[in-house]
């Protein structure tokens, strides 16, 4: 059993919140990746279920033992999981073969089934003849293999990974993404992988928790996350989505509504929960807008920038029904928009946000003090 | 569900913790506080007599006053000595750097009195190499170095490098930009150097001058061969007058002396502190480190400047010294008839003491290395990765020991095991294991500064990889830390060894027959007359000196600015 359960982890630094509340369950097998931009607690939550450093609220548990509470703490040497960390931290004075042993020697397994098992361990990283080299003899793909080998030597029921990806080569990357998620395949550990790099949790994962600011945004698969956002940051973040104020009008109770977009109809999907309101937003595409003539329906907008990318444009629009919302979109070649050109914007599709928490909180306060929709939308449209 | 496995390591964690509470409170705090008691309750009994008898005795403050003369005088003269050098190596392309840096650093390295021993050889109407070149005064006048001016001229010569070390380590920090951003708004370099360079080097620049204030303050190997014969005593020489003369009786006499030196350093400490709080020095930008200065067409003779310094400083005393050991006996002209290896046969085969003191001194020299290294190791792992508080308020305590004047805590030492020790009953004193535990307590912060340093430039993961894997702590620092920090705990080693193997201060109070040290049996043959074996002996020291400095040389490279005499 190796379910990993983090509930309502709490860590302060002084005054500053690391993780607020975290809850996280992590089926047995499961191959979960935390997805957040540096300094959004990512790290620390690591280090949390690791057991490097105490918490200051909840628990966390590992398989059947509660591993971290206020009060009671056991250490990362008893935990008996795997971590592969950013920097590989392969001990510069042993071999290959030494740093895969280590774990092997410290349990006290001894030749010849601690040889057999080293040897499996290089075996299935693809590193057989490595064994007698130095980690300063090998290229960063290799360290980072040796990395893993060591980490699954030992079985552990559950491995870490650091942004393992990080301080390696863009081709390599692709590679060792193939290699840990036939890996995963191969072994059934259960796996919490920390990245930055949302392309690479999307590659990975079963599922994906979204963090920011020390509290979990949205736990979702991959697909569901960039189809259905639980909420603006997370639309903002996952696929570059467009936030904008919109209008419900008019909802089916089975996921879809109709919703007016600066005075365009638009059929959107939605939470089948979703009620009609003149305050929702919508999280919008790229794909989802295309440039249409003068005479057809659409919103007017203005190009502020035309990007060329290779083979496309990237076009970004302010619209003009609500300044501030900037959107953007890409344009085939040959594409003459320059800077100060009017365009006119289909919209095929959309996200209608749920509304959080947050929104109703927003409602309660007196209108006077209510921000309006649009400002809303360009603060989110922002780099938060 | 804490298994009791957990509970296991915990508990190896906290015993090893408080072992090490333990071991540098017994090294660093008892001693002070034995020292600081007896100061105001001497014998255990409150009274203010011996504090007074001390106080308002003329004797005292001439020696204060002496010392305080040539400390300021030394410090003067190293800080000018040492910062030119220091701009010099440090921001211009004159060659041959490493080799000069080595030639300059070796004062420091090797023993003050034999310094003195060396500096006394080259002048004086005894002088081998002058009598050589015929320019030897009469027989019967006096050598000039027998003077407060000889003092502080040999303070300055042995401590210039200290400065020269903490300048040099500063400006290793100082960015490039900030000096081409000068050059670019249209600044000369000596404009540059006085606008830019030195303000922003007035941290290290203090720190250096505290730090050689307290050194000239505590020496006692120059002022012993320099200031005793001329009866200009200090107030180191003076404890050693005292208690060598009177014996126990005068402890708590002395330990009021000690109170009085060690208040005069710390006040040094203070003073520097005051300084450099008024102003934020911090440098924000971090960069390359500066490219030198061309000298152009000053370069030759600038060179040529700075080896005229290393003869004068270094060669020409050591000349002096290597003459002298090969003369028959004080006073005989060396020629290639009367030249002889006698003195060196009498002192390594002959002369029972020496003998001894070659066994005792590489024994406590090597026994003091090894067992700091393997204090500091876990010391400087709770200091720095787990920053345990208690031990970081006791690491300055550490400093204490080595900051202030030797003499202070051989003083301290004395008072401390001068009646057996309770439970155990074991005397120390009179015994090598009390020139042990005074070269352990003195030297513990010169042995764990560069372990510190390690640790600051290990990645930490290394340590917590091994803890995933299952590893306990004690496992941990012998298998993954210990391996890592070897090269910063052996270099510490070197300069624990090398330093104790020179010493005189603590042993000069703390020997006893059969516990002599190389420091004092070179210095009982010179205030004996036999300066000839002293100069032999002293060659020897100083051929060991250098022989492991070159050493290091040889073998890998230890992370920069460890060993002072590596450029």
């Amino acid at each position: 059993m190796a379910r990993l359960i983090v509930d309502r982890v709490t860590k302060t630094f002084g005054a500053f919140r690391a993780l607020d509340e975290v809850s996280l369950d992590v089926s047995d097998g499961e191959f979960m990746a935390i997805l957040g931009a540096s300094g959004c607690g990512k790290t620390t939550l690591l280090r949390q279920i690791a057991g490097f450093d105490k918490l200051d609220g909840g628990r966390i548990v590992i398989g059947d033992t509660v591993v971290s509470e206020v009060g009671q703490h056991v250490p990362p040497e008893r935990r008996r999981i795997g971590i592969v960390f950013q920097s590989y931290a392969l001990w510069p004075h042993m071999t290959v073969a030494e740093n895969v042993a280590y774990g092997l020697t410290v349990a006290g397994v001894r030749d010849p089934e601690r040889a057999r098992r080293v040897e499996a361990a290089l075996a299935l990283v693809e590193l057989k003849g490595y064994a007698a080299r130095r980690p300063s003899q090998l290229s960063g793909g290799q360290r980072q293999r040796v990395a893993l080998a060591r980490c699954l030597v030992t079985e552990p029921s559950l491995v870490l990974l650091d942004e393992p990806l990080a301080n390696l080569d863009v081709h390599l990357r692709a590679s060792m993404e193939d290699e840990f998620a036939r890996f995963h395949a191969r072994t059934g550990t259960t796996m919490v992988y920390i990245t930055h790099d949302q392309a690479e949790a999307m590659a990975l994962a079963d599922r994906i928790a979204v963090m920011d600011s020390g509290r979990l945004l949205q736990v979702a698969t991959p697909s569901q996350l960039y189809r259905e956002p639980a909420d603006a940051t997370v639309a903002a973040f996952i696929g570059e989505g467009i936030v904008v104020p919109a209008e419900v009008v008019e909802v089916d109770g089975r996921g879809r509504c109709r919703v007016d977009l600066f005075g365009l109809s638009v059929g959107m999907r939605c939470a089948p929960a979703q009620r009609p309101t003149r305050a929702a937003r919508a999280c919008l595409r790229a794909g989802n807008l295309a440039i249409v003539g003068a005479g057809a329906a659409g919103i007017g907008a203005r190009v502020v920038r035309a990007v060329y990318q290779g083979g496309h444009f990237r076009i970004e629009a302010q619209l003009e029904h609500a300044d501030g919302v900037l959107v953007h979109l890409t344009a085939a070649e040959p594409c003459r928009l320059a800077p100060g050109d009017a365009i006119r914007l289909a919209i095929d599709d959309g996200w209608v946000l749920p509304a959080s928490d947050e929104s109703v909180a927003v409602a309660a306060t007196p209108p006077g003090l209510r921000p309006r929709p649009d400002d809303d939308a360009a603060a989110t449209g922002a780099d938060r | 569900m804490a298994d009791t496995a957990g509970w296991r390591e915990r508990a190896e964690e906290t015993a090893l913790l408080w072992a090490l509470v333990a071991i540098v409170a017994i090294l660093s705090l008892l001693p002070l506080a034995r020292l600081l008691f007896e100061g105001v309750a001497p014998g255990g009994r409150f009274s203010t007599a011996a504090l007074s008898s001390v106080l308002s005795s003329a004797t005292t403050w001439t020696a204060a006053r002496h010392s305080i003369l040539t400390a300021c005088g030394g410090t003067v003269l190293a800080v000018l000595i040492g910062a030119t050098v220091a701009v010099l190596v440090g921001l211009t392309d004159i060659r041959g750097r490493n080799a000069f840096v080595f030639c300059f650093v070796l004062p420091l390295m090797i023993a003050p009195q034999v310094v003195a021993l060396a500096w006394l050889q080259l002048f004086g109407p005894s002088s081998t190499l002058l009598k050589m070149i015929g320019l030897a005064p009469a027989m019967g006048s006096r050598n000039p170095l027998y003077s407060a001016e000889g003092i502080i001229l040999l303070l300055g010569v042995q401590y210039a490098p200290l400065v020269f070390l903490t300048l040099r380590a500063g400006l290793r920090t100082l960015p490039q930009e900030l000096l081409e951003a000068g050059l670019a708004a249209g600044a000369k370099p000596l404009t540059i150097l006085r606008t830019i360079v030195l303000p922003l080097m007035t941290p290290p620049l203090v720190a250096g001058i505290a730090l050689c204030f307290v050194s000239c303050l505590g020496n006692f190997g120059i002022p012993a061969f320099l200031g005793i014969p001329g009866n200009y005593l200090v107030l180191p020489t003076l404890i050693y007058q005292r208690l060598a003369g009177l014996g126990p009786s005068v402890l708590s006499e002395v330990a009021v002396l000690s109170c009085l030196i060690g208040f005069i350093a710390v006040l040094g400490i203070f003073l520097q502190d005051l300084m450099l709080r008024r102003r934020d020095f911090r440098i924000t930008t971090t960069s390359n480190a500066m490219r030198p200065f061309e000298l152009a067409r000053w370069r030759p003779a600038v060179e040529i400047a700075l080896w005229i310094l290393t003869i004068v400083v270094l060669v020409l005393p050591l000349i002096a010294l290597l003459l002298s050991s090969l003369v028959p006996a004080v006073g005989v002209p060396l020629t290639v008839q009367s030249a002889t290896w006698s003195n060196y046969d009498y002192v390594l085969f002959d002369h029972a003491a020496a003998k001894r003191a070659f066994v005792n001194s590489f024994s406590l020299s090597a026994t003091a290395a090894i067992a700091i290294v393997l204090v500091a190791v876990p010391l400087a792992y709770f200091l720095v990765w787990r920053r345990s508080r208690l031990l970081r308020l006791l690491n300055l305590v550490t400093e204490m020991p080595y900051a202030l004047p030797g003499v202070v805590l051989a003083i301290a030492a004395i008072l401390l095991f001068l009646k057996p020790l309770p439970v155990l009953g074991l005397t120390l004193y009179n015994t090598v294991w009390i020139i042990l535990f005074g070269y352990l307590a003195r030297f513990l912060v010169l042995g764990l500064r560069p372990v510190i340093g390690g640790y600051y430039q290990l990645d930490r993961t290394l340590e917590e990889a091994a803890q995933i894997a299952g590893a306990r702590l004690l496992r941990r620092l012998t298998t993954i830390i210990l391996p890592l920090v070897a090269p910063m705990a052996i270099a510490g080693a070197l300069l624990v060894f090398l330093t104790a193997f020179n010493e005189l201060t603590v042993s000069a109070l703390l020997w006893s027959s059969g516990a002599e040290t190389l420091g004092v049996v070179v210095f009982s043959f010179q205030q004996g007359g036999d300066s000839t074996y002293a100069a032999a002996l002293a060659m020897l020291t100083v051929a060991v000196t250098i022989a492991l400095m070159l050493s290091t040389l040889l073998t890998g490279k230890p992370a920069r600015g460890v060993l002072p005499w590596r450029g």
